[in-house]
């Protein structure tokens, strides 16, 4: 509320004022604030506003706006940025199939984007461009590598889950690639499904010995909550999505015991990660999740860019996107030829905290520099 | 796939029947009565699952917790009757629609103001957590098993309230004839506030039992909305019967064909495409079922009264 | 068609008017049209392209609703699923597209960028789904009504967002606008033209087909259904055919849309569509020629406009709202322009 009041004061101001200053930077964010799934969306604008609180520049300006998780919505907001503002980069999209809405006309006509987290296979291949950068993964990243770190384990049966549409069926298809071994099953349920009591009977009727399950949100909620209640004795892996600190915290105790992988966790030791958790529960009293951390990193990225070149200077700034030139609070991070991350995925298992209130906790590395499949369809 | 399976999923339906039938009847009852359609049903529910987490939460008893959440929603329920509903019972149902989709808006949009976007924790209670055995070897847990057992003494209570009663009578009155139970004598304003607390309560109560197995989360409602309007429709609307069965019918054929139409389908597709299609078909299903039922009976199963 | 009688024709009960063109229900009319018109001009040559393009959805948004408004308001028949025929429009526009790019057949057709082919095979397209779910959900009535043709739209809802080949819930994207010959349609107000175009012409449409003996005895069947059984007409074929050119005129506003927005998703199919375009309707006025063009600048304003003052936006949408249905019961049109008369 603050933010965008601040926001749009700002732009109130500064249209008055923008030929005076014609080196001010000006970012437009359209992100998922209202609805189901808000919660993702407030993460990446906190995060992201907490790396430029920090840096306290005066020439940056964050213009913000609430998509609703509606794409033609989403578009209309691109085009007001666009056209109106006249924006130099654009972030903030937390949903794929918006992303996919929205990022293709953007990047063609000239301006910079910065994915904080969708990361659809299409835009890491045969889709790509110069001018989309993905700081949070593609896709297929964390599934992939709870595949190839459950195959490691000596998991031999996995029985699959994951709801019916294109972010579902990739998200199996990641885990596969690397688990490279035969699964039980694959269940596929409906998207935005809430009661799971028909699936479960089929899990525990399956002769599985693991289940990997991708369901983002309040998908999972239902599913973790449903899962426990029906005393099915099996261990359970999914990705980051699935298990974020917020989503645990609704589970409850339900969500003991589950392990996920993920390319970021607060307790990860580094410098850059420390400061930005310390920075974040102050600023806003509560634990980052990795959405989070994908915005605060996103908005340093930018920050490094900054101090080397203006995005009017295409060329040069997308050199300085692309050297990634900053303290990633994952640690190591360098882009691919297709500018998506390749970077270590580290496993987390949810455990009982000080509090008494579920949290993950780093276990050990899934895999070290991973690189999405679709780099090589990439011609950019 | 075998008989324990089966029964498994039998009851499986059997329990998602039950909770729609404790969100439809509140549905059908207030469209019987007062000619009302509420697209705002489902705050009411979300209103319940809030309540009782946030109850929950601070006193430590789910059961506390379900009754704050149930009184909480019967009081939404009176108040957003006296402020707004009243004033549409005379107007058509287009005005209606509207009222109560704005409604959906203030609801979802002042919760997430209040309580922020973050989904709230809610689980059952440890002496329902565990499991107990079915016949063939599997297990079933306790805690569906009590939805159930809700749903059926809510049934049998709306049973005896309406053929039993004196509010039963005026509502059944009302439901005949709007005009005559003025003549009798009774405060109709009073009568339908009532009736719409009532079927917000029992919105309320399906929130509560509910988000302890689910999100507790905003926009909650909205699916579990459109799912009951289907079961009313089918059962045909303002009949508590109707209600009944459509959401037993609804509830075993939505679980029953995401069971067994990826398994049809595998007989004659590669796993994956068998998979996916027929969960698709799956998702169509119960909409499949109310444009044939509608298309032969066109006022539903058990129609009281257009 | 069944033959109508002529005493039904609203012509004969139009008092005559005393200089028609001045009364205030026209001046609001003509002055929403021009504006409507102009606004967009002098957004572009103030340079303004974004205000060009934000009012070609108004455009489409409205000439989607005037579609449902034929339906809802002239045939009593509250569909609460024309996001079916929106959407269905908009995957004519963006299958097409697709296949005209990469040259593949689709259905043993190959595909095309050209709008007028588009256009023609979204209506034919529409038209028909219509005529197959227009012919069964009109068995039915009242709620009964609204609901079947609710479950319809959410059989096209999940059948989208489950079918792999288009995208499925990640949608669709044109990667160039579809072309319409001896124009423009990449620039702005040429665009806006062509939508601004199809509003015309579906108002048109409407207040022509409900001048005709069609139009009087569709009234009819909404308002007194035994004088027109009486007349010798039966009310099913007319309500069928109304039906069917509603959603063929939504369905085009759809083709349209997913060209203006570059892309088509299943988003166009769901529910909340369908909520938002009856929305439109009854903010605007239900049965007024006009009310969807109000409906749908005042809903598009609001939306984009309080989008940038709050997140919490959508509260205070749903208190205007509220507002309208409790204490402007004639919708905006009617709050602007005064009570109905016969249009």
């Amino acid at each position: 509320m603050n933010k965008l009041t601040r926001a749009g004061l700002g732009l109130l101001m500064t249209t008055a004022v923008a030929t005076a200053q014609a080196e001010e930077v000006r970012i437009g964010m359209i992100t998922t604030l209202s609805g189901g799934g808000s919660h993702l969306g407030v993460d990446v604008r906190d995060g992201f506003m907490l790396a430029i609180d920090q840096a306290d520049r005066g020439d940056i300006e964050v213009l913000i706006q609430d998509d609703a998780r509606r794409p033609d919505l989403a578009k209309t907001l691109s085009n007001e940025f666009m056209q109106r503002d006249e924006v130099d980069i654009m972030t903030g999209i937390i949903w794929s199939n918006l992303a996919m809405a929205v990022v293709p006309s953007v990047v063609r006509q000239g301006t910079f984007y910065l994915s904080p987290n969708a990361g659809p296979s299409a835009l890491a291949g045969k889709m790509c461009h110069e001018n989309y950068f993905n700081v949070a993964y593609q896709n297929d990243n964390l599934h992939g590598a709870m595949g190839a770190w459950m195959r490691e384990q000596g998991y031999e049966a996995p029985i699959l889950m994951a709801p019916n549409y294109p972010a579902g069926t990739d998200a199996l298809a990641g885990f596969k690639h690397l688990y490279e071994g035969e699964v039980i099953d694959e269940i596929y349920t409906q998207l935005g499904q809430t009661d799971y009591a028909a699936e479960i009977a089929r899990i525990r009727a399956s002769d599985a010995d693991s289940l990997f399950f991708f369901l983002p949100g309040g998908m999972g909620i239902s599913f973790m909550k449903q899962w426990e209640n029906s005393g099915v004795e099996m261990p359970v892996f999914g990705a980051a999505f699935s298990l974020d600190e917020t989503i645990i915290k609704a589970v409850g105790s339900a969500a003991i015991g589950a392990m996920n992988t993920s390319q970021w966790a607060y307790d990860l030791e580094n410098a850059a990660n420390q400061a930005f958790v310390e920075g974040f529960r102050e600023a806003y009293e509560r634990t980052p999740t990795l959405y989070a951390a994908q915005g605060y990193d996103t908005a340093r990225l930018i920050l490094s860019a900054l101090e080397k070149a203006h995005p009017s200077d295409k060329d040069a700034f997308r050199e300085a996107l692309r050297e990634a030139d900053f303290d990633s609070v994952r640690g190591k991070f360098r882009f691919g030829p297709n500018h998506h991350p390749i970077q270590d995925i580290h496993v987390r298992e949810v455990v009982e905290g000080e509090d008494g209130e579920p949290t993950n906790r780093l276990v050990g590395l899934a895999v070290e520099d991973i690189q999405d499949v679709y780099a090589e369809q990439c011609r950019m | 796939m075998s008989v324990t399976l089966l029964i498994e999923q039998l009851i499986n339906g059997l329990q998602l029947g039950t909770m729609l039938f404790l969100m439809a009847s509140g549905l059908t009852l207030v469209f019987g009565v007062m000619g009302l359609i509420n697209l705002a049903h489902g705050s009411f529910y979300m209103v319940g699952a809030y309540v009782t987490a946030l109850a929950t939460a601070s006193t430590g008893s789910f059961l506390l917790g379900l009754a704050a959440g149930v009184l909480a929603a019967a009081a939404a329920g009176a108040i957003v009757e006296l402020l707004v509903i009243r004033r549409l019972y005379r107007r058509q149902h287009l005005d209606q629609v509207l009222a109560t989709f704005a409604l959906i808006l203030i609801f979802s949009e002042g919760t997430r103001w209040l309580f922020g976007s973050s989904p709230l924790w809610l689980s059952p209670p440890e002496a329902l957590a565990g499991s107990v055995a079915l016949p063939g070897g599997s297990r079933y847990p306790v805690y569906r098993l009590v939805i159930i057992a809700v749903g059926v003494v809510v049934a049998a209570g709306l049973y005896l309230l309406i053929a039993h009663t004196r509010l039963g009578m005026r509502i059944r009155a009302g439901e005949s004839d709007r005009e005559m139970i003025g003549a009798l004598g009774v405060n109709i304003r009073r009568l339908y506030t009532l009736v719409f607390a009532l079927g917000a309560a029992l919105a309320g109560l399906a929130g509560s039992l509910v988000g302890a197995l689910q999100s507790v989360q905003v926009g909650m409602g909205e699916p579990v909305l459109i799912l009951a309007f289907v079961v009313i429709v089918i059962g045909g609307i303002g009949s508590i019967k109707g209600a009944l069965l459509g959401a037993l019918l609804v509830g075993l054929v939505d679980t029953l064909g995401r069971v067994f139409l990826p398994a049809l389908f595998g007989q004659f597709m590669a796993p994956s495409d068998a998979a996916g299609a027929g969960t698709a078909l799956a998702a169509m299903l119960i909409y499949i079922l109310m444009a044939v039922i509608l298309a032969f009976k066109p006022k539903g199963l058990f129609a009281a009264h257009d | 068609m069944t033959r109508l009688h002529p005493t039904t024709t609203p012509a004969a009960e139009r008092p005559a008017g005393t200089n028609r063109w001045l009364d205030r229900a026209h001046l609001v009319q003509g002055g929403l049209l021009t504006l409507m018109l102009l606004a967009p001009v002098a957004a572009h040559l103030l340079g303004e392209v974004y205000y060009v393009n934000l009012a070609s959805r108004i455009a489409l948004v409205a000439m989607a609703a005037v579609g449902l408004n034929l339906a809802i308001g002239y045939g009593g028949m509250i569909s609460f699923g024309h996001a079916a025929y929106f959407g269905l429009g908009g995957y004519v526009s963006g299958v097409s597209a697709y296949h005209a790019f990469d040259g593949s057949l689709v259905m043993g057709l190959p595909g095309s960028d050209d709008m007028l082919v588009i256009w023609l095979a979204a209506a034919l397209l529409c038209g028909l789904l219509a005529l197959v779910i227009g012919a069964i959900s009109l068995r039915t009535s009242g709620v009964y009504f609204i609901m079947i043709t609710l479950a319809f739209a959410q059989m096209a809802y999940y059948f989208a967002n489950s079918w792999p080949d288009y995208g499925g819930e990640d949608g669709l994207p044109i990667y160039l606008r579809n072309s319409l010959p001896g124009l423009d349609t990449n620039h702005a107000l040429s665009f806006f033209l062509v939508c601004f175009t199809g509003l015309v012409f579906s108002l048109a449409l409407t207040s022509r087909l409900m001048k005709s003996r069609f139009g009087a005895a569709l009234s009819m069947a909404r308002l007194n259904e035994t004088r027109l059984a009486t007349a010798g007409i039966s009310p099913f074929p007319i309500r069928l055919v109304a039906f069917v050119i509603s959603a063929m005129i939504t369905g085009l506003a759809g083709a349209l849309y997913a060209d203006l927005n570059g892309f088509v998703s299943p988003s166009m199919l769901s529910w909340h569509l369908s909520g938002e375009l009856m929305v439109i309707v009854i903010l605007g006025g239900v049965g007024r020629l006009y009310g969807p063009l109000a409906g749908a600048i005042l809903f598009v304003l609001m939306e984009t406009l309080l989008g940038g003052l709050t997140e919490y936006w959508k509260f205070f949408l749903g208190l205007v709202l509220l507002g309208v249905v409790l204490f402007a019961r004639q919708g905006v049109i009617g709050w602007l322009a005064g009570r109905e008369r016969h249009e």
